[in-house]
């Protein structure tokens, strides 16, 4: 090959190089710069006085003095409302039959809206759930629900080829000569003085448990659900992982056994998470019984068995990198191989070590499949110390989960489920983080 | 020496100018040294069914330092390393015949390889401190034998790095990483870490090769220091240093000892004629 042919391969596959490198760079601001842009979101929003209220009320979070001047000043706007909805009401008594059905009808759908915009209308007994209890507390959804009251959405279904298509009618049309009309031009110019937004930095997200399955609330449970189910998975599958590595790569002796472990072991490693999940369930639930039902311990020890492979090899590897002149240092002073391995051979091996545990404690972190039927519950309080053994606990991965697909009211709610994201995303990337620290500081230290 | 190129043949005049340069210092005798020490019989050692070593019979005298010197893969290595059994490594190692240090076998059935190796010390062809500090370098033979008084691990640390005349040069620094000092100093280092553990007999694989002129000499002044309280065996490439070193020579060549006697007379009175190849250069 001459020199030219070789200057342009080489170059070309530089380009090919930083090119894929960009290209996945892409891909992945495309996905995480969303997430975090939603997720921060969560955390600071502009609220309105609905949040604040919701605070004081299921946190006892908030000034009290401040809260009923705002209240009382919101209150003064929204009386008017009140009122024009009563002399509507009134009227409606007095319109023909006819008339009386169609816009009764017409009126309960403005009822629903106004509710959910501002609230129960005051005089009516509180709602069951928490969530009907308090209007709007986030502005961008106020602003949703305010263009629902004023515009009825409706389908065009004319053409049968096509899908049917939205549009809205307005309401204050619909409701032309009656004294109703006044609402929606009133409701809309003073919207803001209803629920008086401001922008809201909302630490509690990490700190709250949750109100009416994560309706309102934070994702604490969840949190330290997650550290305790991988901790727990790292507390098994650490020194379990460590002691079969020693012993692979000391004292096994080549041959049959040897290597079916070996490869066992491999394929261990790349069998489904689900298939954990329900060896987990089956083993250590059924079988074991090491709790009555889904438990802590059992999704910590499912998650362990599912990162013990990964542990071991990364494990393997770092011992049988260290260097062999070390083991015959240590034989030579008279060291036995059982005293050797501590002092000599696993301080060598360490950075390599951590950095494979530290991977698989964020793996562990994130994974949903093993911990869906041994752990996790969709809403619960956070757990302590004393539940592992008993109690199951929400985790962010499997809330995540949860909250996109079988959450009955996950549309309105999806910023909690950014917040989760978020919230995972920083862990594991605050874990790995931490190895790479971890191990740079303990590599120095070796290298002198 | 000179020699008169007129009055003897050529081929004879360059052997002798060649083995001139291998003449041995003069030394001062050793006390309480020359008994036989370690002893072969019949030796072999086998790398499956490979014989690397084969059937080796010498005597190696306490308190003397002994070279091996000998080609590429003729088993030098091989034989010093099985004098503190660290040949057990390699699996497919196995020996025959005896072979004893101080009247015991070291292949011996009942043999405790780990007390053997406290006695027979080694450095290694590359310097291997482990990835720690110097004190912990030196002090980790000790400790693994029960040591842990901090005073007298220091006093032993300080003794050991005298003896490796090494201490001048790190007593400020013993709690500094020991990869951090030169190539030289850690092959010291090393020295002084086997010398630690008090060893009888001491071990040296090549441990020069590694190394530059400057700490090549430093470490052939520290045999010399050494020579007298130690059973010293040196493996070595490089014959002058062989001759500058040693008390006795063994000539090594495919597994065989070719030839084993004192350095003055192995390097300037050959018996045998590979030994007299060997060391004028005509193969290596």
């Amino acid at each position: 090959m001459n020199i030219g042919t070789r200057k342009i391969l080489d170059r070309s596959f530089t380009a090919v190089g930083i090119g894929s490198i960009i290209t996945m760079a892409l891909a992945l601001m495309v996905v995480v710069v969303p997430i975090s842009w939603n997720g921060v979101g969560a955390v600071f929003f502009t609220g309105t006085v609905e949040h604040r209220k919701m605070l004081y009320a299921e946190f006892n979070r908030g000034d009290s003095q401040d809260l009923s001047s705002e209240v009382a000043s919101s209150e003064r706007y929204r009386s008017k409302v009140y009122e024009l909805l009563s002399t509507f009401e009134a009227e409606l008594e007095t319109m023909a039959p006819d008339k009386k059905m169609e816009y009764t009808s017409k009126y309960s759908q403005v009822k629903i809206a106004l509710q959910a915009l501002l609230g129960p209308p005051p005089g009516d007994t509180a709602p069951m759930l928490t969530r009907f209890k308090y209007g709007q507390t986030r502005w961008e959804k106020a602003e949703e629900r305010l263009h629902e009251l004023l515009y009825e959405s409706k389908w065009d279904n004319s053409n049968p080829e096509i899908m049917g298509k939205e549009y809205f009618v307005s309401r204050a049309v619909a409701f032309e000569g009656t004294s109703l009309a006044a609402l929606f031009p009133y409701v809309k110019y003073n919207i803001e003085k209803m629920l008086l937004p401001e922008f809201t930095f909302y630490w509690g997200f990490i700190t709250d448990s949750s109100v009416d399955s994560h309706f309102f609330g934070g994702i604490w449970p969840e949190i330290k659900g997650t550290f305790f189910l991988a901790l727990g998975a790292m507390l098994f599958a650490f020194p379990l992982g460590v002691i079969a590595a020693v012993y692979f790569t000391e004292y096994a002796k080549p041959g049959f056994l040897n290597s079916t472990l070996r490869s066992a072991n491999s394929t261990l490693a790349g069998v489904p998470s689900i298939v954990f999940g329900m060896f987990g369930l089956a083993f250590f639930i059924n079988t074991l019984k090491v709790s009555e039902s889904k438990s802590v311990i059992a999704g910590s020890l499912t998650l362990a068995i599912m990162i013990l492979p990964t542990i071991i090899r990364a494990a393997e590897e770092a011992i049988l990198s260290v260097p062999k002149t070390y083991r015959e240092a240590s034989l030579s002073l008279g060291s036995t191989k059982w005293n050797t391995i501590p002092t000599v051979i696993l301080p060598a091996a360490l950075p390599g070590i951590l950095t494979g545990g530290v991977i698989s404690l964020g793996r562990a972190a994130g994974e949903t499949a093993p911990i869906i039927f041994t752990a996790a519950v969709s809403v619960g309080s956070a757990i302590g110390l004393a539940d592992v053994f008993s109690s199951p606990t929400p985790a962010l991965s499997w809330n995540i989960y949860n909250l996109a697909s079988e959450h009955e009211a996950a549309a309105q709610i999806r910023h909690v489920q950014y917040g989760m994201v978020l919230a995972l995303l920083t862990i594991v990337l605050l874990l790995n983080l931490s190895a790479i620290v971890l191990r740079a500081r303990i590599s120095k230290k070796l290298k002198g | 020496m000179t020699t008169d190129v007129t009055t003897t043949s050529e081929s004879v005049s360059t052997k002798k100018a060649t083995r001139d340069i291998y003449l041995p210092p003069e030394r001062k005798k050793v006390t309480g040294g020359g008994n036989p020490h370690i002893v072969a019989k019949n030796f072999s050692i086998y790398y499956g069914d490979f014989e690397a070593v084969k059937k080796v019979s010498a005597d190696i005298f306490s308190k003397y330092v002994t070279a091996i010197i000998g080609p590429s893969g003729c088993g030098k290595s091989t034989f010093l390393r099985a004098i503190n059994r660290m040949n057990d490594l390699i699996p497919s190692c196995h020996t025959s015949g005896s072979l004893l240090f101080d009247g015991e076998d070291i292949y011996g059935k009942y043999t405790d390889e780990v007390l053997l190796r406290k006695k027979v010390g080694m450095v290694f062809q590359k310097p291997n401190p482990f990835p720690k500090s110097i004190f912990d370098n030196i002090a980790y033979g000790p400790r693994l034998h029960g040591m842990s008084d901090k005073k007298k691990l220091l006093e032993i640390v300080e003794r050991s790095l005298r003896k490796a005349a090494i201490w001048d040069e790190v007593c400020d620094r013993l709690d500094k990483n020991a990869l951090g000092l030169s190539g030289g100093q850690q092959q010291r280092l090393c020295v002084a870490r086997t010398l630690a553990v008090e060893p009888e007999v001491l071990l040296l694989d090549e441990p020069t090769s590694a190394l530059d002129p400057k700490a090549t000499a430093k470490i052939e002044d520290l045999i010399q220091e050494l020579r007298g309280s130690y059973t010293i065996m040196i493996v070595t490439h490089n014959m002058q240093q062989a001759s500058r070193v040693s008390d006795s020579t063994m000539f090594f060549y495919e597994g065989v000892l070719v030839e084993h006697a004192s350095t003055a007379q192995l390097f300037t009175n050959p018996k045998d004629p590979m030994t007299e190849d060997y060391i004028t250069g005509r193969f290596s």
